[in-house]
């Protein structure tokens, strides 16, 4: 998987030394990570490692404590300006979906581009019809979220989070809420998005997809980085025993 | 005898067979000396001329509604100049439209929210009619049911953008605006109403800064809006609470900064869970605007009163407190069922997810 490296010294996100605390819980443990444009991270890890908190660290969901965080050259602080200023270059999809109930799907994408980037109502629509239309899903734009099903709404999502052009797509468990018939959807639209050059990071536990897509696959537990490799290296000769164990588990 | 061939609840056994025969029996009762009193034996106009000894022949007997008849407008329209008295009651029909146009679900819009706001200013100046040169009519003059109106729709739609930010206030992470929001809610909920009005009508004066003079009946709105806004900022709280967590991260995730976040996304979901309890506190609000009476101030319930303290009319309370009684119970039963209904289409909505 060669994607489009760009020089290694331009990194598109770069976290370092983070530290994280919830309460006396250290959740983050000196995370260090450079993603460089256009590659495609997996994140996985046991439940509880901190591997979602690593990646809400970047768009600024969870603050971090300690070490540095730059995002398409944007260093994350305290200002709540920086911080909606790096959301607005980074898209995020969630376990939940989290659509807006009350909106219809087209109104979901439409909202941020009119209020944030102030785009005009025909722009917006014709924007968010656009990725509806990626992401297969442009006969639903008028319904609301609670009408359609789990992969269609997780696309939705995906749709939504495309529509504020985002240079950086962050997933949390994109498919884990979904019933089995529908994570191919989600991943098949994951896969293209991946081929298009975006830069993502993902915690999933679709190793399928890691080995399809991921450049590096990284193994956190217990708020520590162990492992950061490329697939191959990843699944075939991991390094650290409780990499092992996590495989073995997940993997039958 | 149901379908299933099973007799009603209320005569499954003896026990209950003879509760229900009994309670039939008394309310049949009630109901035949009501209309016995209320409608065979009543009086219903005075005849020209006649004096109210006619009405205390049948006292006991039969109902006197002439009192209701005879003293209808002042009781629906207060001290209110004769001659002017078109102006409450085109403001008891704007308020009515308004309430009538709120039980319309499809007219729900931003233009029925901006009505809200609109026609007690409209009623305000009505009533006045200064500013459009008509009569100029003090509100010590003002009563009845245009009263009942302005003073809780007013005190509801004002009170409602404070107790939004009251019920945000108590959500903050800032201590300071956090401490702020749940003493004034605190405090103002742990006081009687009455006690608000008896300090806007009485301590105000008395403290306020020389020639300083505040209309009573501002001063009387001021605390419907404080109290009210208490009640509120709880119901909205509830409704935020119902907010999924996910809901905040999503709008902050797409670049929506505090307040857009809250204008289009938070609020609009925390309302629609929190429509029925704001339905019950304005009812709750219409109702308790009576207690205007306590400082001078002639609602619906207090023209009322008024009424029974004329010589001509003294002993007939019972009618009129009937007569007051069922206007309230018109409005407040009205609204209940619409908020009943709401909630099961909200219901209905909800369960399709």
């Amino acid at each position: 998987m060669g994607g489009r490296e760009s020089s290694p010294f331009q990194a598109h996100v770069d976290m370092q030394a983070v530290n994280k605390w919830f309460g006396a819980l250290h959740v983050l443990r000196d995370v260090t990570l450079k993603v460089r444009r256009g590659e495609r991270i997996v994140i996985c890890g046991p439940s509880g490692s901190g591997k979602s908190t690593l990646i809400r660290c970047i768009n600024g969901l969870e603050v971090h404590h300690a070490g540095r965080i730059v995002v398409d050259g944007v260093e994350l602080n305290d200002d709540a300006r920086t911080i909606d200023q790096v959301r607005c270059g980074v898209g995020m999809v969630f376990q939940q979906f989290n659509l807006f109930p009350h909106l219809t799907v087209l109104e979901n994408c439409t909202l941020a581009p009119i209020r944030v980037k102030k785009a005009t109502r025909t722009a917006a629509r014709d924007l968010a019809l656009h990725h509806l239309t990626r992401v297969r899903i442009s006969d639903q734009a008028d319904k609301y979220p609670s009408q359609l099903s789990g992969g269609q709404q997780q696309r939705a999502a995906i749709a939504r989070a495309l529509c504020m052009n985002p240079k950086i797509m962050l997933f949390d468990e994109p498919t884990s809420a979904l019933d089995p018939e529908m994570v191919k959807e989600v991943l098949n639209t994951m896969v293209s998005l991946a081929d298009e050059g975006m830069t993502m990071l993902c915690v999933t536990h679709e190793m399928t997809f890691a080995r399809q897509v991921a450049n590096r696959v990284i193994f956190i537990d217990a708020g520590r980085i162990l492992e950061d490799e490329a697939p191959e290296a990843f699944f075939d000769t991991p390094k650290h025993d409780r990499t092992r164990a996590f495989l073995s588990q997940i993997l039958h | 005898m149901t379908r299933h061939g099973r007799p009603p609840p209320m005569f499954h056994d003896w026990t209950n067979t003879i509760a229900t025969i009994v309670l039939g029996a008394l309310l049949a009762y009630v109901a035949y000396s009501f209309v016995q009193w209320g409608v065979v034996h009543a009086i219903w106009r005075l005849p020209d001329g006649a004096s109210s000894i006619m009405c205390r022949d049948v006292r006991g007997e039969g109902a006197c509604w002439a009192v209701v008849v005879e003293r209808a407008r002042f009781m629906l329209v207060g001290g209110y100049p004769i001659d002017e008295q078109w102006r409450p009651y085109a403001v008891c029909l704007l308020f009515v439209a308004l309430y009538a146009a709120s039980l319309v679900r499809t007219l729900w819009s931003r233009w029925l929210l901006a009505f809200w706001i609109a026609v007690p200013v409209v009623a305000v100046v009505l009533l006045r009619g200064r500013w459009l040169g008509l009569t100029d009519v003090p509100s010590e003059f003002w009563g009845g049911l245009p009263l009942t109106f302005l003073l809780s729709t007013a005190g509801f739609t004002v009170a409602l953008p404070f107790a939004v930010l009251l019920a945000l206030g108590r959500r903050s992470t800032l201590p300071a605006i956090r401490a702020l929001s749940v003493g004034y809610i605190e405090v103002v909920r742990g006081v009687p109403l009455i006690t608000f009005l008896f300090m806007a009508a009485v301590m105000f004066p008395l403290f306020a800064p020389q020639g300083v003079n505040v209309d009573k009946l501002l001063r009387a709105q001021i605390a419907f809006i404080m109290v009210t806004a208490a009640y509120l900022a709880e119901v909205i709280r509830g409704g935020l609470q119902a907010v999924p967590r996910g809901q905040y991260e999503a709008a902050a995730s797409l670049g929506l900064s505090f307040w857009p976040a809250m204008m289009l996304v938070v609020l609009p979901q925390a309302f629609r869970v929190s429509i029925p309890p704001l339905v019950n506190t304005f009812i709750a609000l219409f109702k308790d605007t009576s207690l205007v009476i306590v400082i001078g101030l002639f609602d619906l319930l207090g023209a009322a009163k008024a009424v029974i303290v004329d010589p001509k009319w003294v002993g007939f309370g019972v009618e009129v407190y009937l007569f007051a009684a069922a206007v309230y119970f018109a409005f407040s039963y009205a609204v209940s069922r619409f908020s009943l209904r709401l909630e099961r289409e909200l219901q209905r909505a909800a369960g399709t997810a």
